[in-house]
């Protein structure tokens, strides 16, 4: 790729009069020697699985296999239909549609991880609430699509989009910036502004730890996603509107590495802290406590092979 | 670069909740079981750091099993593939270890079919990307992203150029490579990951090769596949 960050999108894109889409699609290409046509057609059949996922979400049974989470996404499409919002109904119609996506991914239903499975609701909540209310073609989100992977191959090249190595801000915060991004591109924004928007929206889930209650992909997780896509909307009007980021982007994305770097483990997916360490979040743990494994009987037990040279993996 | 495309970060398809403990788990067992080379009869999978603690609520267990079933990241069978492998005759166990591991999302996977026994020690890395760190207790570190060729093969002298010559005369270029032994001039194990999936051509010339014990072709962009042992 002729990027690893995001001042080089803007400057490549500007001087080669180009979206942010386009040369994500063209370094794909080369990068995997692959045919335009196969990457753009890859790209769209996620799209339409994203798609599957809001509809199924809107009319389906979501309640997920510990029975704790499911029908938000109803509730809130439900909601609106009924009258006014609070946050206008642009943005609770990407929130209904993100809870929907993130309880289709609870129930073990069919999702595409946005970058990962525990933000899968953000982009697709974005994507198809902004498609129903511009008229957009669905050629125009894939590039969409596109613009975001660019965004994300940079967070996570630099940073990281896991919750359990980088905490919430890693997972759903990724997920925000991808998506206020390629929301700015999709209306029509500069690739400046698309790198303000990432910048805008990562600061504003610093230090969001990553506690999933009972250690399971629900709670919060689905009404972070929810929450979530408003942001990315939210993040994406300021960028158009001119605000900037005043610290560059490609600094936010290292402070958000820093900051996720010197969390506690308890924060970072074990369910050792936070939501999952309440009385209540310990209570619902209990009651979905398992028999679990057994232990690795001490005769047959030997170390992961690369344990002693790769200690520093994980970073 | 951890992430070399934009389908590592939109993407995979995969059945939820989980790109690490579900997606990445799926393609582990995906690669052992192409490891394999067929269903396996047995397997023993112990789970490492967060995937011994929250695998059950995840379904890491079941995309663990999916991916020994050849299953794909977004197979709808998955929720349900405890069931499926029992149809398929394959006994299952997990075990979970607080032994420290390279990675917090670390399984063992050992598997047995027939006279066939093989092993894959590998990490989910997020997103639904792997690691995979040994094969057969050989050090390795494959992706999955691309064609792997895996060669068991003795440790003499000569062996990588005739396997090198033999690749390039196909026209295939290799990315990556990896060669670790058990002991000089015992069993030796090569990785190669390439740019193009390989020619039956090429494997049939690879597997005529002198000192070169057996081959096996790991690829998750190709189909599923029926049994071949």
């Amino acid at each position: 790729m002729r990027f690893k960050h995001l001042h080089e999108l803007n400057t490549i894109c500007t001087a080669e009069s180009k979206t942010i889409a386009r040369l994500m699609i063209e370094e794909q290409v080369q990068e995997t020697n692959t045919p335009e046509a196969d990457v753009v057609r890859q790209m769209s059949e996620y799209y339409q699985v994203m798609k599957e996922a809001v509809r199924k979400g809107l009319t389906e049974d979501t309640t997920s296999r510990s029975g704790l989470t499911g029908g938000d996404g109803k509730k809130m499409a439900e909601y609106i239909r009924q009258g006014e919002t609070c946050s206008g109904d642009a943005s609770a119609l990407a929130m209904a549609y993100a809870l929907c996506v993130s309880e289709v991914n609870a129930s073990m239903g069919r999702i595409v991880a946005t970058p990962t499975a525990g933000s899968c609701g953000i982009i697709p909540g974005v994507f198809i609430s902004s498609q129903e209310r511009f008229g957009w073609s669905d050629e125009h989100l894939v590039n969409g699509l596109f613009c975001a992977g660019a965004i994300g191959y940079v967070i996570a090249n630099n940073s990281f989009i896991s919750g359990a190595e980088g905490g919430c801000q890693a997972e759903v915060g990724s997920a925000i910036g991808m998506a206020a991004g390629a929301m700015v591109e999709l209306r029509g924004g500069t690739p400046e502004q698309v790198v303000h928007a990432v910048g805008l929206a990562l600061k504003n889930t610093l230090g969001l730890i990553c506690d999933p209650v009972a250690g399971l992909v629900e709670i919060p997780c689905i009404v972070r996603n929810g929450l979530g896509a408003v942001t990315a909307l939210a993040a994406a009007d300021m960028a158009l509107a001119g605000v900037r980021s005043a610290i560059p982007s490609d600094e936010v994305i290292d402070v958000m590495l820093e900051v996720g770097s010197a969390m506690p483990s308890r924060h970072r997916e074990t369910a050792q802290g936070g939501l999952a360490q309440t009385p209540t979040g310990r209570k619902m743990m209990e009651k979905l406590a398992k028999p679990k494994a057994k232990r690795a009987e001490p005769e047959a037990e030997s170390e992961p092979e690369s344990t002693k040279n790769n200690s520093k993996e994980q970073a | 670069m951890r992430f070399k495309d934009v389908f590592s970060i939109i993407g995979p398809s995969m059945t939820g909740p989980s790109s690490s403990h579900t997606a990445g788990a799926a393609r582990l067992g995906r690669i052992a079981r192409q490891w394999l080379g067929s269903t396996p009869e047995r397997a023993r999978l112990t789970l490492y750091g967060s995937f011994a603690d929250t695998y059950q609520g995840h379904g890491t267990d079941l995309a663990l099993i999916g991916g020994l079933l050849d299953y794909v990241t977004d197979d709808p069978r998955i929720p349900d593939a405890e069931e499926y492998a029992e149809q398929a005759g394959m006994e299952v166990e997990f075990f979970t270890s607080g032994l420290p591991a390279p990675h917090p999302n670390t399984v063992k996977i050992e598997l047995w079919h027939g006279e066939r026994q093989c092993s894959l020690v590998g990490a989910s890395i997020g997103g639904g990307s792997v690691s995979v760190h040994t094969l057969n207790d050989f050090r390795v570190q494959i992706s999955g992203e691309f064609p792997t060729l895996v060669l068991r093969h003795s440790d003499k002298a000569g062996v990588l150029a005739s396997v090198t010559s033999t690749i390039s005369s196909s026209g295939v270029n290799i990315g990556y490579m990896q060669v670790d032994r058990k002991a000089r001039d015992g069993e030796a194990l090569t990785a190669m990951e390439m740019d193009g999936a390989p020619s039956a051509e090429m494997l049939k010339r690879l597997q005529s090769l002198d000192h070169v014990l057996d081959i096996r072709v790991i690829d998750l962009k190709r189909g599923v596949e029926p049994d071949a042992v």
